[in-house]
């Protein structure tokens, strides 16, 4: 019987979250910081730091509060759930990335810092746009103790507040992965993308026969763990911001007149918003089913947990985001409503990583043969 | 109360061996799947035999209390009972209105006699229990109910009719809805709730035949039916809210049912099992790429209702709407065996135009499964009703 379990740490980081995005990220905040460079205000972001988030999944040996993945779950949902931006999400996964796949020396050298509050990023997804994360056109070549690295990387978030990436590039036929520190990139390496999501700060990651000492390769390969590690935190912010745009839905619904009706007393409007709700229902409980495979480190479960909930949770954020703007008629279609700010963010989180077609199709062994 | 985990487990073990060993054997004609289904005495007398040797043998009412008839046990004793019988894909309990609806109404809001008259009669499955909601000119809009109940000196003189009677040809009680007043201050004020015995005079349960060919429930006429005023549950002008507390039970979102399998569940696993025997163009059905991605979708649905079921016991999980998920149990499970059964044809080629008989695949059990499960998705309140009562009740968006 599969059961989800919640800690008292995931039960007291959800209480701290929901009562921090809450406060620092109303939707007026979050329309005004789309105009900022950064996807978050720095006062903001230097609290998160001092909460100790970014180093929830760090091992206490380098200064964090060793915990796992699991219990950064609550606080992505819940960021989903104020459409707030911020490094977290990009460090959370770049320190993991390291803690799978480090030498002891990479880690020595990040883990601390990341733990104390510098941002990290990764550098996967390529031009082609294709989720395959072992097929890479990123290459790089061991010269002596030098690595010489050429690579054109897309969707790297939050790049311009990261002191590291953790690159991946094919070295010798092999997909690999490279820690690259943000002061080892040539000027103009970075530039900023222009993604449907505007709360998000993505760029493009570009480099020509960069070189970097050769031990800034790290010695493991483990991109099944990158994949859900990310897969597990997108599900997190869709379940959150299906939570939110359910809210917006009823909001309008409960307060719009038409005919001299609430429009929420329509049956066109009323059952398709059941529907979001009853989608909701499920996404967060695939959400906390995959999260408890990760708390037990059951790997044989959590590929397919994840990608289940990977894939539910896309197409439901996606049709609540759209049925959103729908439902808001004339006013859906304007920039002002806040139903696109959710539709775009589940159009990112559908897109990153993998969509629904893609996670069943990698489903089908997995529940069938 | 704190259960030692050994007594559990021996109860587990115990329960295991006991369905193993007393599952009946091919009854060699089709079983019904569902007590909306049972359409010939052979059928009911079979499964009526079955719930009560499951009852002489302490397997389900575990929980009800000792003195009426139950067994006085923890709730966690009867669900491993109903998990055993699902395991070993044992029948269904037939008196499931009683066991899931009536009884622990009664036992929630009877009085002791009532309780003493009813309770053992239901877990024996000696007195059967209907239910008179639904009529024909108001389905899903109970609060109408016209059927009329005149007082009478200490009786009630009831006229009308109601529909939809599941096992209304072999029940001794009904839960009745009937009007005993048109001047309230609206509709639902002028409701009375009865538990009424069915072997009166003037009562005639009329046998339908279903969309399957086959009975299954029955048109329960009523004309100048005589039953006693002390069968009424609560007051005069109370019936609105008892027949609410009823379809809490009904629906799942109140708990108190007697247990046992009420259903012989369609499992997701059935519909892969399937998959792999039915040939699509001569090719196994699973391998066809499409059929692969219809399945992983199904049993991703299937897993995400037992997932809630799982997360709505950690109360720090709940969403915004926490009635969400108890609300919503018929709805999601009818609608989703509706489709699974859709999807079961669709795996047969041109079979899936056959209907019951020894050429089509599995017996044509998949068809009639699929005719059947409209019951799911209509009786109890259609779906539609479903979604305006959750988006009403759950969501508090306005009614229409």
């Amino acid at each position: 019987m599969a059961t989800i379990e919640f800690s008292e740490e995931q039960t007291m980081l959800m209480e701290t979250a929901v009562d921090f995005c809450r406060k620092h990220s109303p939707i007026d905040r979050v329309r005004a910081q789309i105009d900022q460079p950064e996807g978050i205000d720095p006062s903001v972001w230097q609290e998160m730091i001092d909460l100790g988030w970014l180093g929830i999944t760090v091992p206490e040996q380098y200064g964090g509060l060793g915990l796992t993945l699991a219990d950064a779950v609550p606080i992505a949902e819940n960021m989903g759930r104020y459409l707030m931006g911020s490094p977290f999400v990009a460090t959370t996964l770049a320190s993991q990335a390291i803690i799978a796949n480090g030498s002891d020396a990479q880690k020595e050298l990040w883990l601390p810092q990341i733990a104390e509050g510098s941002a990290a990023s990764m550098a996967l997804t390529e031009e082609d746009g294709s989720w395959i994360l072992t097929e890479v056109g990123s290459h790089a070549q061991l010269q002596g103790e030098e690595l010489v690295l050429t690579a054109k990387k897309c969707f790297v978030l939050d790049a311009s507040q990261a002191a590291v990436f953790v690159l991946s590039a094919n070295i010798d036929g092999v997909a690999r992965l490279i820690s690259i520190a943000s002061d080892q990139l040539p000027e103009g390496a970075l530039t900023r993308e222009t993604v449907i999501d505007e709360t998000r700060r993505s760029y493009t990651l570009e480099v020509d026969c960069l070189r970097l000492p050769s031990d800034q390769l790290l010695p493991g390969t483990d991109f099944a763990s990158i994949e859900q590690s990310a897969l597990l935190l997108l599900t997190a912010e869709m379940s959150g911001g299906l939570s939110g745009v359910l809210h917006v839905i009823i909001d309008y619904l409960t307060t719009r007149k038409q005919f001299d009706q609430y429009i929420g007393s329509y049956q066109s409007l009323k059952h398709p918003t059941v529907q979001i709700l009853l989608s909701l229902e499920a996404c967060r409980s695939h959400l906390y089913r995959a999260t408890t495979c990760f708390a037990q480190g059951d790997e044989k479960e959590t590929e397919a947990a994840v990608r289940m909930a990977k894939a539910q949770g896309s197409e439901a954020f996606a049709f609540a985001g759209d049925r959103a703007v729908q439902f808001h008629g004339g006013f859906g279609f304007t920039y002002e409503c806040d139903a696109q700010l959710f539709l775009r963010r589940a159009l990112w989180c559908q897109y990153q990583f993998g969509d629904a077609a893609y996670h069943r199709n990698l489903l089908a062994p997995l529940l069938l043969d | 109360m704190s259960i030692a985990q050994a007594e559990v487990a021996e109860f587990e073990e115990q329960a295991d061996r006991w369905f193993a060993e007393n599952k009946p054997g091919n009854p060699g004609f089709i079983l019904p799947e569902t007590f909306m289904e049972v359409g010939t005495d052979q059928q009911f007398e079979f499964l009526r035999n079955w719930q009560q040797k499951v009852y002489e043998n302490g397997y389900v009412g575990m929980s009800w209390p000792k003195e009426f008839g139950g067994h006085g046990m923890d709730q966690v004793f009867q669900d491993i009972a109903t998990k055993a019988m699902a395991k070993h894909r044992v029948p269904f309990l037939p008196n499931t209105i009683g066991l899931n609806w009536a009884g622990p109404l009664i036992l929630a809001m009877g009085s002791e006699e009532e309780k003493s008259k009813y309770i053992k009669g239901i877990l024996s499955a000696e007195d059967i229990w209907c239910q008179g909601f639904s009529e024909p000119d108001h389905g899903s809009d109970l609060g109408s109910a016209q059927c009329k109940a005149v007082k009478d000196g200490d009786e009630y003189v009831i006229n009308g009719s109601k529909i939809w009677t599941s096992l209304g040809s072999y029940a001794k009680y009904m839960i009745l809805i009937a009007r005993t007043s048109t001047d309230g201050p609206n509709k639902y004020a002028g409701l009375s709730f009865f538990l009424a015995p069915m072997q009166a005079q003037g009562i005639e349960p009329r046998p339908i035949k279903k969309l399957t060919g086959e009975y299954g429930f029955c048109q329960t006429f009523f004309n100048d039916a005589r039953i006693p005023a002390s069968c009424m549950m609560g007051k005069e002008g109370e019936g609105w809210k008892v027949a609410m507390a009823t379809l809490m039970f009904e629906r799942g979102a109140a708990g108190g049912q007697a247990g046992g399998l009420a259903m012989m569940d369609l499992s997701i696993d059935d519909i892969v099992e399937l998959a792999r025997r039915a040939k699509r163009n001569g090719k196994p059905a699973i391998d066809d790429p499409y059929v692969r991605e219809q399945l992983v979708d199904l049993i991703t649905e299937s897993k995400g209702n037992s997932y809630m079921a799982a997360r709505s016991k950690v109360s720090g999980l709940a969403t915004d709407w926490p009635d969400a998920v108890s609300m919503s149990g018929k709805l999601r499970s009818s609608e989703l065996k509706r489709r699974m059964c859709q999807f079961a044809i669709s795996l047969q080629g041109a079979n899936g135009a056959r209907y019951v008989s020894s050429d089509a695949v599995d017996g044509g059990l998949w068809q009639r499964s699929y005719l059947n499960a409209f019951s799911g998705t209509i009786g109890g309140g259609t779906s539609q009703i479903q979604h305006n009562i959750i988006g009403e009740r759950v969501l508090g968006l306005p009614k229409g």
